[in-house]
């Protein structure tokens, strides 16, 4: 089995850990090995929160530049930041929609144009899937929901030894409630999407 | 019932490191855990008090979040002498807070496991060092265990509860960010039994230490020192892997950072690796032995070359032959954590292997990117008591600061951070600024860091009529490591059985004449309170008290009253924005709009705005 090395980052707040944890308890349930790391801590403060899932053989539970195999970004600048994880072969999810950092907000910084950003980006790797997530998320009724909408792509574009079947057994095992209709709806949403792409 | 308080063992489940060292420490048998939290070892605690929480019938363990690290290790000391198994969780600055106990209980010894856990943080993820806490074991004498991933932690975990009851003194259990914050599947054995009540046995003379006791208990100490060599040479946590005459020396996550090369460089047929668990004492016969069956040696170990350092020594001393490298030019460096490449690399480099790495992209076509540095979040009263003090002092005041969320008032807009080194430092380093120069001091303080180590500043203030004014940070809550409870947490909030202690109470009990507790989303009143506190000949504090919103709309959730900027009346001056920079404002064709899901009503921009132009969302409608 070929070892998938998933690197999924986005900004404090956009349930990035919540995501990757899912996607490890589900390899996990489908009897793969696998690795999952986080940061916490500082970095949660409306900072830029980077987390790792690595399905396969492989030990490390971090993936180093120019390794990872599939990046999702919940953040278009976090999607062109985190470029030096990638390399030639590598597929690229990505929500569209910005959420820009308050140095752009006070105007010390300019945040790029998204749609420039994107060409840029199509042009360096294997495969770009980027779409508005956050429209999906807000679609399925809960803003809050992006974590699943980018899930949800993950798993329709990612060729994941992972089946679909395990990933929502643990969206249904860990979400609240209320929640859970909107959590599995914007899964779909996301799948829909990225499998149209 | 929580996944981890299962009784039975056998399955597998995914966990986090810091779940491992809980779930070990319930198949030990832990009876008792103090702690202060801090990344990356808060979980740990975190877990503890839920679990006791939400199963109190399932759990049989005292657990306490503790003032500080050097209380927390102390009050794990008195019950593991009395005899109770005893955990104790910092982080590696942590361990200096509760070093001075540490050295000399390293001399009592204790009459049940006792299990201290040092979480460091190479690469300092969320800290204000990267300090290599081995050296802890180098300078206690006391044994220290290194796993690599949270299976070995858990594992790790109870084996050093049988080891320290084995030696009669503690065991370190030392991590790091990767190994904490890692998860993977982690087999569960059996919940332990638990022995809840120990009777203390009086010793004086093994227990007291004045200097006749502790001459003997030196020497007692170097004996366990050698008993625990002999089983380290033994250990199963030491283990040799592959064979080749090219050897690598490794411990803690580097080691699967090493079988990840040996495999991507398909070296398994070259490389012999030597995993170092058991870390101190270092299982010396073992290594010579290992040096001596290979032809060139890599110690693949992150931070300082301590391993490194003991194996040329021991080669000096064993006429080994090979070459032994780890820390230098093409090798490794002392500073920051490592990564799977960068072994890999290193590993290639020195031992003369194949290896293709794929190439980075180019990257240099990219727009420039805008900084995305942590902020204190929309609401968070902090915001606005700096906003007050910069009213009145300017931007002249020195300001120390101390370990928190408003450690972030580092940045700009705020600036108002001028010098941090460690819990409780802003208020002693006030004194000596204040008397070194003529400079207004005003220095700030969270609530739970006051009670850890600021408070025996403020006493010094006192006495010695320094002249600065303390503005401590009172929400209610230790924010930043994920909202513990802390002695001046107000108890019936979160329902816990613990004794509120009045923070105001104890800073007037403590001698300051001039104390004044203020509502920080009161600007005004905030400014002329402040003022008057800085225009004080002596110490003075302000307690500037107002829930985490965070924290509030857990234990006290009131309805969101969001702002809005009514566009007629703004004139584009941005002092919203640029004074005091909320997340959840933004700039919009020159004016200043407010994202109405982020606001929670905090009305600080409101009162900053010279147009009066920001209002209560149905009051603009």
């Amino acid at each position: 089995m070929k070892t998938q090395r998933i690197v999924n980052v986005g900004v404090g707040g956009q349930g990035n850990l919540l995501a990757s944890n899912l996607l490890g308890q589900a390899a996990l349930d489908a009897g793969l090995p696998v690795v999952v790391s986080e940061i916490h801590g500082m970095a949660q403060r409306g900072g830029v929160v980077e987390s790792a899932v690595i399905i396969g053989q492989a030990k490390s539970p971090i993936v180093s530049d120019a390794e990872a195999d599939i990046i999702v970004s919940f953040e278009p600048v976090e999607t062109l930041r985190i470029l030096n994880k990638a390399h030639k072969d590598t597929l690229v999810i990505t929500n569209t929609r910005p959420l820009p950092p308050f140095t752009v907000a006070i105007g010390q910084a300019a945040y790029p144009e998204p749609q420039a950003a994107m060409a840029i980006i199509a042009k360096k790797v294997k495969r770009l899937v980027a779409f508005d997530g956050q429209a999906l998320a807000e679609q399925a009724k809960n803003p809050l929901s992006l974590n699943m909408v980018m899930l949800g792509a993950l798993f329709a574009a990612g060729d994941l030894p992972v089946p679909v079947a395990a990933i929502k057994k643990m969206i249904r095992q860990n979400s609240k409630e209320r929640f859970l209709e909107s959590n599995l709806a914007a899964f779909d949403l996301g799948f829909k999407t990225a499998g149209k792409a | 019932m929580d996944r981890l308080l299962t009784p039975g063992g056998g399955k597998s489940h995914l966990l986090l490191g810091n779940e491992a060292i809980v779930r070990g420490a319930l198949e030990a048998g832990v009876a008792f855990a103090t702690c202060y939290p801090g990344t990356p070892s808060s979980e740990v605690p975190d877990t503890l008090y839920r679990l006791r929480k939400e199963s109190p019938e399932a759990v049989q363990y005292y657990f306490e979040y503790s003032t500080n690290e050097k209380v927390a290790l102390e009050c794990a000391a008195g019950a593991a002498v009395a005899g109770l198994r005893t955990l104790c969780t910092m982080k590696h600055v942590g361990v200096n807070v509760a070093a001075d106990p540490l050295m000399t209980l390293a001399y009592t010894g204790v009459n049940a496991g006792m299990v201290l856990l040092t979480a460091d943080d190479p690469s300092l993820f969320s800290s204000q060092n990267e300090q290599d806490n081995r050296f802890y074991a180098r300078l206690s004498g006391l044994p220290m265990l290194e796993p690599s991933g949270p299976a070995e932690l858990k594992e790790c975990t109870v084996y050093g509860f049988d080891l320290s009851e084995q030696l009669g003194v503690p065991v370190m259990l030392r991590t790091t960010t990767r190994v904490n914050h890692a998860r993977e599947a982690v087999t569960f054995n059996k919940l332990g039994k638990v022995k809840t009540q120990a009777q203390f046995k009086k010793s004086p003379f093994q227990y007291v230490t004045v200097p006749a006791v502790s001459r003997q208990l030196h020497l007692k100490l170097l004996k366990v020192y050698d008993q625990a060599q002999a089983i380290s040479e033994q250990s199963s946590l030491n283990f040799v892997t592959g064979k080749g005459k090219l050897g690598i020396v490794a411990g803690g996550v580097a080691y699967n950072y090493v079988m990840d090369a040996v495999a991507d460089l398909d070296a398994a047929k070259q490389v012999k690796v030597f995993k170092l668990g058991f870390s101190w004492p270092l299982p010396e016969k073992a290594l010579v032995k290992f040096l001596k069956s290979v032809d060139k040696v890599l110690v693949v170990e992150e931070l300082e070359p301590l391993v490194e350092n003991a194996l040329k020594a021991l080669a000096q001393e064993n006429k080994v032959k090979a070459r032994i490298a780890g820390k230098g030019p093409k090798l490794f460096s002392r500073a920051y954590e490592f990564n799977p490449r960068l072994v890999r690399e290193v590993m290639a480099g020195y031992f003369g292997l194949k290896y293709k790495a794929t190439k980075p992209l180019k990257l240099d076509d990219l727009p420039a990117l805008p900084n995305r540095p942590p902020n204190l979040c929309p609401g968070c009263p902090h915001r606005a008591t700096f906003y007050a003090v910069k009213q009145v002092v300017g931007d002249t005041a020195i300001h120390p600061t101390d370990i928190g969320c408003y450690t972030l008032g580092l940045l700009p807009p705020i600036s108002m951070a001028d010098f941090v080194i460690c819990m409780g430092s802003s208020v002693s380093s006030s004194g000596g600024f204040s008397r070194a120069t003529d400079q207004k001091v005003v220095s700030f303080i969270g609530d739970s860091t006051f009670f850890h180590s600021g408070i025996t500043g403020l006493v010094n203030a006192v006495h010695n009529n320094h002249n600065f004014t303390l503005v401590i940070l009172d929400n209610g809550t230790t924010a930043m490591t994920g909202h513990q409870p802390h002695p001046g947490v107000e108890t019936d909030k979160i329902g816990d059985p613990t004794t509120h202690i009045d923070l105001e109470g104890v800073v007037r009990g403590l001698g300051v004449q001039h104390v004044t507790v203020i509502k920080p989303f009161k600007v005004r009143a905030s400014i002329e309170a402040i003022k008057a506190a800085v225009d004080y000949q002596g110490v003075s504090v302000i307690i500037s008290k107002e829930l985490c919103p965070l924290f509030a709309r857990r234990v006290a959730p009131k309805s969101r009253k969001p702002f809005a900027v009514n566009l007629d009346k703004c004139k584009g001056h941005l002092d919203c924005i640029k004074k005091v920079a909320c997340p959840a404002m933004f700039v919009e064709d020159g004016k200043a709009k407010i994202n109405a899901l982020q606001c929670i009503g905090c009305a600080l921009c409101a009162q900053i705005c010279p147009e009066n132009a920001i209002l209560p969302v149905k009051a603009e409608a």
